[in-house]
């Protein structure tokens, strides 16, 4: 049984000039111990489509799914007070902007505690001693002396890592990273990311990491999904993606990278790709 | 030739004032780096965040005053703490910030941002001011139709192209590009990239490109200089800094990038098997 099963899920926001297709048709299942990628551009719908997911999106989107299942049980069935029980706990998220998605009012220590206080019967004492324990995990030094600092004393590594133990803190089989190193140093991001992979590997999770960068696909996914305005355009193992590219798109994409350059100009093909070239290879 | 810019033993410190409790404090952001730029090159300056590049940006740009050092452009010195700035000189460097989002003011017409560097430096009469603007929007890729639009009307890489075309609105002799491809899409990074060589060739522009990532950088330089914590620690040519490696720093920011060829991944998925 996958971890995340999605089938056929679509998601329509309403706008002034009509209903807004966001996300068409994607289909999707991780199991556990399984690194997912979703990469796409901007617009193509991969965090809205987790969101949906995860039902983080405001009562404005329309979100639709044939099946919509986290380990066997129906996400849209149920009550919402039963997925937030689910939520934070055994579905886990990163986000973009560490500095921006910490309360800046509040201690990072009492942030991490806010997520046990909430999930866990566990007492005052015991928070914070996992919480230091969560704090060792991700390798922030100190970490004592760091519960009582606020985000803004720390540096957005710092940050990141407070985010990624904030997730880890009840143990989720599912965590969703969403670009979880853009706004990083290429330095900070190798370690965020061998710290991703290392903490994984360490607790079986399904991960599945939303990005732009094919860098960020090749040093961690097993799986690739390649998405384009809402639909999925590709899916495969990472080798075989980087290998030997099915669609237009994908092979646009790669040709597009720096390091694939011939000569002094970089092939700009989805400049003249067409929407109708690109849909023509997609999945339904 | 006299290079179009040449830094001698830059230094810039920034004073914080103290408060009640705080005694005063000096950071030393930069803390002397020598370089030369030879017309229509590229100088790459790569670094993490915080090692003091974009402060090099502002001193090239004449934004911000040197603290010690020496400055030269097209041969003569720049100091912008004792004489003021001329609009001559104030027209020979022109910068491209990193978020196109930002660096656009959002009330004015396209037509408007593009037209302002002329309303400030020259003289130039409306009409040809208008005239300008209209060619410079068509070299940069995009259209005459585009003059009277907002900025939120834009996509990203657009917005990117008017950050470049007004940049190019005072011909300018050097170009600072503060991390201009960081915040794009990566077949719009390509298109901005072709975008700027092509320019280059034709108006032999000189370009200072400040950005991390490495593989950008491979791409569009011809010298590199990489700093770590204010210091230049590796100064060369491309193909030097990029095959030998010296300072290690250097290397751990090579190692830290991540690799995109099959037998990268052939190998980690290896690494996985065998641990799993």
């Amino acid at each position: 049984m996958p971890l995340l099963e999605v089938k056929n899920l679509t998601v329509e926001f309403q706008t002034a000039s009509g209903p807004f297709r966001a996300v068409d048709g994607v289909s999707l299942k991780v199991d556990e111990g399984e690194v997912l990628a979703i990469v796409g551009e901007s617009g193509s719908g991969k965090s809205v489509s987790m969101l949906a997911a995860m039902g983080l999106l405001p009562w404005t989107a329309k979100v639709t799914a044939d099946v919509l299942t986290f380990n066997g049980r129906d996400m849209q069935a149920m009550s919402d007070s039963d997925r937030r029980k689910i939520i934070g706990k055994d579905i886990a998220m990163i986000f973009q902007e560490p500095i921006a998605s910490l309360n800046p009012c509040f201690t990072v220590g009492f942030q991490i505690e806010e997520v046990l206080r909430v999930h866990t019967d566990l007492g005052r004492k015991a928070r914070r001693d996992r919480a230091i324990e969560l704090f060792q995990s991700v390798g922030i030094p100190t970490p004592e002396e760091r519960l009582g600092h606020f985000p803004h004393q720390m540096s957005g590594g710092q940050c990141q890592r407070v985010m990624i133990a904030t997730a880890l803190a009840c143990n989720p089989k599912l965590l969703i990273a969403d670009e979880p190193t853009t706004a990083l140093d290429v330095t900070i991001q190798k370690q965020i990311l061998d710290l991703l992979m290392k903490l994984q590997a360490e607790y079986g999770m399904g991960l599945i990491i939303i990005t732009h960068d094919m860098g960020v696909v090749a040093e961690t996914a097993d799986r690739v999904i390649v998405q384009y305005k809402g639909r999925q355009i590709e899916s495969a193992d990472v080798l075989s993606l980087f290998e030997n590219p099915k669609s237009v798109y994908t092979k646009a994409l790669l040709s597009a990278l720096p390091e694939n350059a011939v000569g002094g100009r970089l092939p700009t093909i989805t400049e003249k790709l067409t929407d109708a070239e690109i849909f023509a290879g997609a999945l339904r | 030739m006299t290079p179009v810019l040449e830094a001698r033993n830059l230094k810039r410190d920034y004073h914080i004032p103290g408060g009640l409790f705080k005694p005063a404090k000096t950071v030393h952001a930069v803390k002397g780096v020598s370089f030369n730029v030879e017309e229509g090159k590229t100088l790459a300056i790569v670094g993490e965040s915080g090692c003091g590049k974009s402060t090099v940006a502002r001193m090239v740009t004449m934004i911000d005053p040197i603290t010690e050092g020496e400055m030269l452009i097209d041969g003569r010195k720049v100091d912008i703490a004792s004489e003021p700035l001329t609009s001559e000189m104030r027209s020979k460097v022109q910068i491209v910030f990193q978020n196109p989002y930002g660096s656009l003011n959002p009330r004015k017409k396209i037509g408007d941002i593009l037209t302002e560097p002329l309303v400030i430096n020259t003289k130039i009469p409306a009409g040809e001011r208008r005239d300008r603007a209209m060619a410079i929007l068509k070299k940069v890729g995009l259209e005459e139709k585009h003059y009277g639009r907002y900025p939120h009307m834009f996509s990203g890489g657009q917005r990117q192209r008017v950050a470049i075309a007004r940049a190019l609105m005072l011909n300018p002799r050097l170009l600072v590009l503060d991390e201009p491809v960081s915040a794009l899409d990566l077949s719009v990074q390509a298109q901005v990239l072709n975008l700027l060589a092509d320019l280059q060739d034709e108006f032999h522009l000189t370009y200072v490109f400040i950005s991390h990532d490495l593989s950008v950088v491979r791409h569009i330089a011809d010298d590199v200089m990489v700093m770590y914590f204010g210091e230049a620690v590796e100064y060369g040519s491309r193909d030097q800094v990029f095959e030998d490696p010296q300072h290690a720093y250097t290397k751990t920011l090579f190692a830290a990038t991540p690799r995109v060829d099959v037998d990268a991944i052939r190998a980690r998925i290896e690494r996985r098997k065998r641990a799993a």
